[in-house]
């Protein structure tokens, strides 16, 4: 974290009298503990506390039954890593993490492009692209296990445009599941990432493209060497929440596949919930928990120490000069 | 709409009922004090009508006929019960009689020293429910009751079976084998199945091992989480062997088993596939998966069918049932209460109600349709019914050997396989 912003004197102060200063820090502390406290409380309770629960837990064999008293030290990390299952579980994470950079960024991008321009029917489309972001992912997931059922919709409407060739068991083939929730993971957050891009768009100056146009830069030049420069921060913004959602994918996974079949789309979250409570391992259950918090984590520390430090220092000169 | 208005006032009676019982609490600490009034607190899985007014119902008919007995129902979504039953049990408040399917989850539940050992208040008239009440015990001691029974067995569509030229229900494999080849050339999806939620192909490895393995190689190595007899990797070959005949419909491994048209029950149900190997509650949950008001005249049942040379029983079944456990509280009351969910009026109001087989055989005929009838029939004639394995073992191994079998399914691992994946779960690997 930046250091804090040396306190700017007020007006009034500037005339006071000399001990008036220590009376506003100590109100300035009193502020801090009333306006901080309260969530700082909360955040010790639900989150520092049970990480710690966790971190301890983890280092037991535990049936949820009973006292702590098998303690086993890393025996259940070494499980873990130990097991097929769960590096595969980290390798379909990041999957999903690298597909999402890889081909929800650049869809993102260019429909926001085109949703900026002046079109007829702007905010109809605007309204449909972000529709889906508005479903929950249960719900989400429940229309597209429908939709997905061999000669269910998807096939059918593949057949009916005379591209029957292309159906598949969306669901049911190990090496093709994965993508499947991918494609439906795509439907439902592109429209979170166009509207954050159009929300960067709006703040690209106008006069910065029209500068660009009087010295007879193309379309396509200013859009690459002015506009999307510009986009930067959002576009880093979009990839920090993008990876850290597709670390934590749960929902979807677990209502269209469990997982499955044969362990092909089981991600550390749904990992978790089927050797953590479903067979009352809550020891090796938290080292697992505590896991995926540990990447996300270290994900987090060194995103934000070599991509976004630059967004952020530059936000604070702003605010403070 | 309804659920959600009148839920609001079920808790707020729940938290006054659970403040009340919590004042008055001091009297009920000892589990041998049947005096003094006491307030159960029931949660149990019926969120669905009718059984939720039928347990509501229950509830005000016992405490009419015993004052001094109340309840707080609670019925709570069955997917909860395995997060929210260990907490509980961990808690200072755990429910006092909560739902219970015996077997390996039991015996870990009973680990947590707040499950009510009734053996001395049943032992009047526990042996009236027969052997399958020892699902319920725990080294010898029962620590639930059960109220009805489950039986698996094939579902199969009458008309779907003469429009392939089957006369009569398959009862050896080689038969089996055969009306799967007629179905298929009739062209109708022989078996559903819902292979994403793993469990039901579970089934067909339990059946395969229950016709392989004599009843005392299942018997004993069951109860020692211990598989050594080759009868083992025999069933899980078995399986393989028929998996190999592909006998279900397109995408098996991703339909869900329970959960619209498209699920391996709404398969069935509406006239997309001939059969499913499911438990006795698939026409109850068929019947909500299509409009169609005869079904129940168009299925039957027939049990899985025996192997030949095989060492196990060709009569035995594979099932389960549902039962409720007390806590220690107020152990007493509840057993009581227990005794009454299996006398002869209530097991004949929850035979009416579809949600399973009486426990009691004197209400079987106030079961609801023909096949249900003939299923219990069938039932209290099989030798013996063995539990399901994910459910007789400990819930750690029972998941492990799900996991193992589905695996075989999607085409991966092989029989030794799964035989390991039990050994392993059972010495604590993960």
């Amino acid at each position: 974290m930046a250091a804090p912003a040396p306190p700017r004197p007020l007006a009034r102060t500037v005339h006071s009298a000399p001990r008036r200063p220590a009376r506003r820090r100590g109100r300035t502390r009193l502020e801090l503990v009333l306006l901080l406290g309260p969530a700082l409380v909360l955040f010790t309770g639900f989150v520092l506390v049970p990480i710690g629960i966790a971190v301890y837990y983890s280092l037991y064999s535990w049936n949820g039954f009973g006292p702590l008293t098998d303690f086993v030290g890393f025996q259940n990390y070494a499980d873990a890593f130990g097991g097929a299952v769960f590096r595969g579980a980290i390798w379909h994470n990041v999957v999903i993490a690298v597909l999402s950079i890889v081909i929800q960024l650049p869809l993102s991008v260019g429909i926001a492009l085109l949703l900026d321009r002046k079109l007829k029917g702007r905010a109809f489309l605007r309204m449909v692209v972000f529709a889906p972001y508005v479903l929950s992912e249960a719900i989400t997931a429940v229309i597209w296990l429908l939709m997905l059922q061999p000669n269910g919709f998807v096939d059918e409407l593949l057949r009916g445009v005379g591209l029957g060739g292309l159906v598949h068991q969306w669901l049911a083939d190990p090496g093709i599941v994965l993508y499947t929730l991918f494609v439906v993971m795509t439907w439902k957050y592109l429209g979170f990432g166009i509207i954050l891009l159009l929300a960067g768009l709006q703040g690209v100056p106008p006069e910065l493209r029209e500068a660009a146009a009087l010295d007879g830069a193309t379309s396509w030049q200013t859009t690459r060497h002015v506009v999307l420069p510009l986009l930067g921060p959002t576009i880093r913004i979009w990839i920090f929440l993008s990876v850290i959602g597709s670390l934590q994918l749960f929902d979807l996974v677990w209502i269209m596949t469990l997982g499955g079949p044969a362990n092909a789309s089981t991600t550390m979250a749904s990992y978790l919930v089927d050797h953590g409570f479903k067979r009352y391992e809550f020891g090796f259950g938290s080292a697992v928990a505590v896991v995926l918090f540990a990447i996300c984590f270290v994900f987090a520390l060194v995103y934000q120490r070599f991509a976004l430090r630059r967004d952020t220092a530059g936000a604070l000169t702003r605010a403070v000069s | 709409m309804r659920h959600s208005r009148r839920f609001p006032l079920a808790a707020l009676v729940a938290a006054a009922a659970l403040t009340l019982s919590a004042c008055g609490g001091g009297g009920d600490e000892s589990p041998a004090a049947a005096s003094g009034p006491v307030t159960l607190t029931w949660w149990h899985n019926g969120t669905a009508e009718p059984v939720r007014s039928l347990w509501q119902q229950v509830a005000d008919d016992y405490h009419k006929a015993h004052p001094d007995v109340s309840f707080t129902v609670q019925p709570i979504q069955n997917e909860e019960f395995p997060t929210k039953v260990p907490l509980a049990l961990q808690s200072n408040t755990p429910p006092d009689l909560y739902q219970q399917w015996g077997g390996g989850d039991e015996a870990s539940q009973v680990e947590s020293g707040r499950v009510a050992d009734l053996t001395s208040s049943v032992q009047g008239w526990i042996g009236g429910l027969g052997s399958m009440a020892q699902g319920w015990q725990v080294g010898g001691k029962q620590y639930g009751v059960p109220y009805v029974q489950h039986v698996v067995g094939f579902w199969y569509r009458k008309d779907l079976f003469a429009q392939a030229g089957i006369t009569a229900p398959p009862t050896t494999m080689a038969d089996f084998n055969a009306a799967v080849g007629k179905l298929k050339a009739a062209g109708i999806a022989p078996i559903a199945l819902g292979g994403k939620d793993r469990w039901p192909d579970a089934f067909y490895y339990d059946y395969f091992a229950v016709r392989e393995c004599s009843p005392q190689v299942l018997k004993d190595e069951i109860a020692a989480v211990k598989l050594q007899n080759p009868c083992w990797v025999k069933a899980g070959q078995d399986l393989q062997g028929f998996l190999a005949t592909q006998p279900f419909q397109t995408g098996f491994n991703g339909t869900p088993a329970q959960q619209g048209a498209g699920s391996s029950a709404g398969l069935v149900a509406n006239g997309k596939a001939a059969m499913e190997l499911q438990g006795d509650w698939d026409p109850s949950t068929m019947s909500s998966l299509t409009d169609d008001k005869d079904l129940d005249s168009k299925l039957g049942w027939f049990p899985f069918p025996s192997v030949p040379g095989a060492a196990g029983d060709p009569a035995a079944l594979l099932g389960g049932g549902d039962g409720f456990s007390c806590t220690t509280r107020a152990a007493a009351a509840c057993a009581g209460f227990l005794q009454y969910l299996t006398s002869t009026p209530v097991q004949q109001k929850i035979a009416e109600a579809g949600s399973g087989l009486p426990v009691n055989a004197d209400a079987v005929a106030s079961l609801k349709n023909e096949s249900l009838k003939s299923v219990a029939e069938q039932t209290r004639k099989a030798s013996s019914v063995q539990m399901y394995f994910d459910r007789a073992f400990p819930t750690a191994v029972g998941q492990a050997l799900n996991d193992a079998v589905a695996n075989l399914f999607a085409g991966q691992g092989n029989p030794e396989a799964v035989v390991q994946a039990v050994n392993q779960a059972a010495t604590g690997n993960k």
